[in-house]
């Protein structure tokens, strides 16, 4: 999976958790619970989502590497078996 | 014949608008299973049904506002068999049936019109009939983008916008409360170390759908404390304390755009804690997104605020009507704490009760809050 294509899915994922966000307003760089007002019950369910269609489980202990819209892109590109 | 009616969903609630159907005259109904969808000021809502049976008659259409109480639909509930006789036929067919001059023309029924209240609200500024719009969202749910779409197409008639009306029933709810209530406020701080070195290394165990969130301890202290002080979990009533029936554990969910709504999750005492956090996580999600259902807006006995995400300290919540108390709580964050004769850094969160002064006093009321604090330092037993 390129790295365009799993922005493409955890913005899907992000669409799936967040209905009532607006995902056009998301910028790579800034961190993901302010950029959609995400709190972390949402951001759990982000976790689940994306261990069960990526295939990439991220331990808690991870979970400030993968406080941006592009950390976790990279994050789930550098998990995600060749 | 049992009447099916337009729910109250909160104490301010006078009048809900039926928005859709999704049974049909001679259609069979479980009890709990959900029959019509109604437009309240806290967004649509799912409304199951309390009887089996079919469905006689359906009485009001839909985008009509009607009070509430007003008798929306007639269930003919099942009879109940006797041993020795045979199981029931299939429902009579609809000749024996006696169609009430009032019964509404049927329109061929949608398959559950999924929307956000986001998007509801979309489409009542603009104008735009929800049942003309394609949702493109998961299970085919209206989108935001759904609604502008089709308000910018020719094709979507429209109908005059009606304003929200979340907030007019949260200013109605928390004017009638301060107005009322003889609100009383106490606060506390909670050692929450053990309770989050237990969670971490539960989470580091478990399946990432298994993991918790510190919010299901405190919800769940919350509750096992109740059974202790049942009294915080009683309703106001015709100027009387009512018992409460049940331990049901409201916990206030904001809307991204304003306006929050307390889901009730019912028996919060039981069950263990992957499925408590999974069922905040579901209703969470619903309040939010559409779906939730009318026992769950209605049947809460006490609510919890929890503004822990947002870095603030504390909250001094607002009592909703009918309860008698709330309980916030704010963020977790390392303080300097004395154990013994040593001062250490340990995790901390500070947790309040607003409660009615005409139903408990402030002694119950500090010792509620050491029950829940003594819950949390035993977050096995959880």
């Amino acid at each position: 999976m390129t790295a365009e294509a799993t922005r493409a899915a955890i913005l899907r994922i992000l669409g799936d958790i967040a209905p009532d966000a607006d995902l056009s307003r998301v910028r790579g760089d800034a961190p993901l619970r302010d950029e959609l007002d995400i709190d972390s019950m949402d951001f759990l369910n982000l976790v689940i989502a994306v261990a069960s269609q990526l295939a990439v489980e991220i331990p808690e202990r991870d979970y400030a590497r993968i406080a941006t819209l592009d950390a976790m892109v990279a994050y789930v590109e550098a998990h995600t078996a060749a | 014949m049992a009447e099916f009616r337009m729910p109250s969903l909160g104490a301010d609630m006078d009048a809900g608008t039926l928005v859709e159907w999704h049974v049909k005259p001679g259609d069979r109904v479980e009890r709990g299973q959900i029959i019509a969808v109604v437009e309240t000021q806290k967004g649509a809502i799912d409304i199951e049904t309390f009887e089996t049976g079919v469905v006689e008659s359906l009485l009001v259409a839909p985008d009509t506002e009607v009070p509430v109480g007003t008798v929306l639909a007639l269930i003919r509930e099942d009879v109940p068999t006797i041993a020795s006789t045979p199981a029931p036929a299939a429902p009579a067919p609809p000749s024996t049936r006696v169609e009430p001059s009032t019964t509404i023309a049927t329109a061929p029924v949608a398959a559950g019109l999924r929307i956000s209240p986001r998007a509801r609200k979309r489409a009542s500024e603009l104008g735009v009939a929800l049942e003309h719009v394609a949702g493109t969202g998961p299970d085919g749910a209206i989108t935001t983008e759904d609604v502008e779409r089709a308000a910018g197409s020719t094709t979507a008639p429209a109908r005059p916008p009606t304003p929200t009306g979340m907030r007019s029933a949260i200013a109605a709810a928390m004017s009638r409360s301060k107005r009322e209530i003889p609100h009383y406020y106490l606060w506390h701080s909670i050692d929450l170390e053990p309770a989050l070195q237990w969670l971490a290394a539960t989470n580091e165990r478990a399946p990432v759908a298994e993991r918790l969130l510190p919010a299901v301890l405190l919800v769940r202290a919350v509750a096992l404390a109740l059974r202790e002080f049942p009294e915080f979990g009683s309703a106001w009533r015709d100027d009387g304390a009512v018992p409460p029936t049940g331990i049901h554990v409201g916990f206030a969910v904001s809307m991204r755009d304003g306006g929050l709504v307390n889901p009730a999750l019912h028996d919060t005492d039981r069950g263990s804690l992957v499925e408590l956090m999974q069922r905040m996580r579901d209703v969470t999600q619903r309040a939010r997104g559409g779906g939730l259902r009318a026992s769950e807006l209605s049947d809460a006995t006490i609510t919890i605020t929890n503004l822990g995400d947002l870095g603030t300290h504390g909250v001094l919540g607002v009592i909703h009507p009918p309860q008698t108390a709330i309980v916030g709580f704010g963020t977790i964050a390392a303080r300097p704490w004395v154990v013994g004769d040593a001062v250490l850094v340990r995790r901390v969160v500070e947790v309040s009760l607003s409660a009615d002064h005409r139903v408990s006093d402030g002694h119950r009321g500090a010792r509620f809050l050491r029950a829940i604090e003594a819950q949390l330092q035993h977050p096995e037993a959880l």
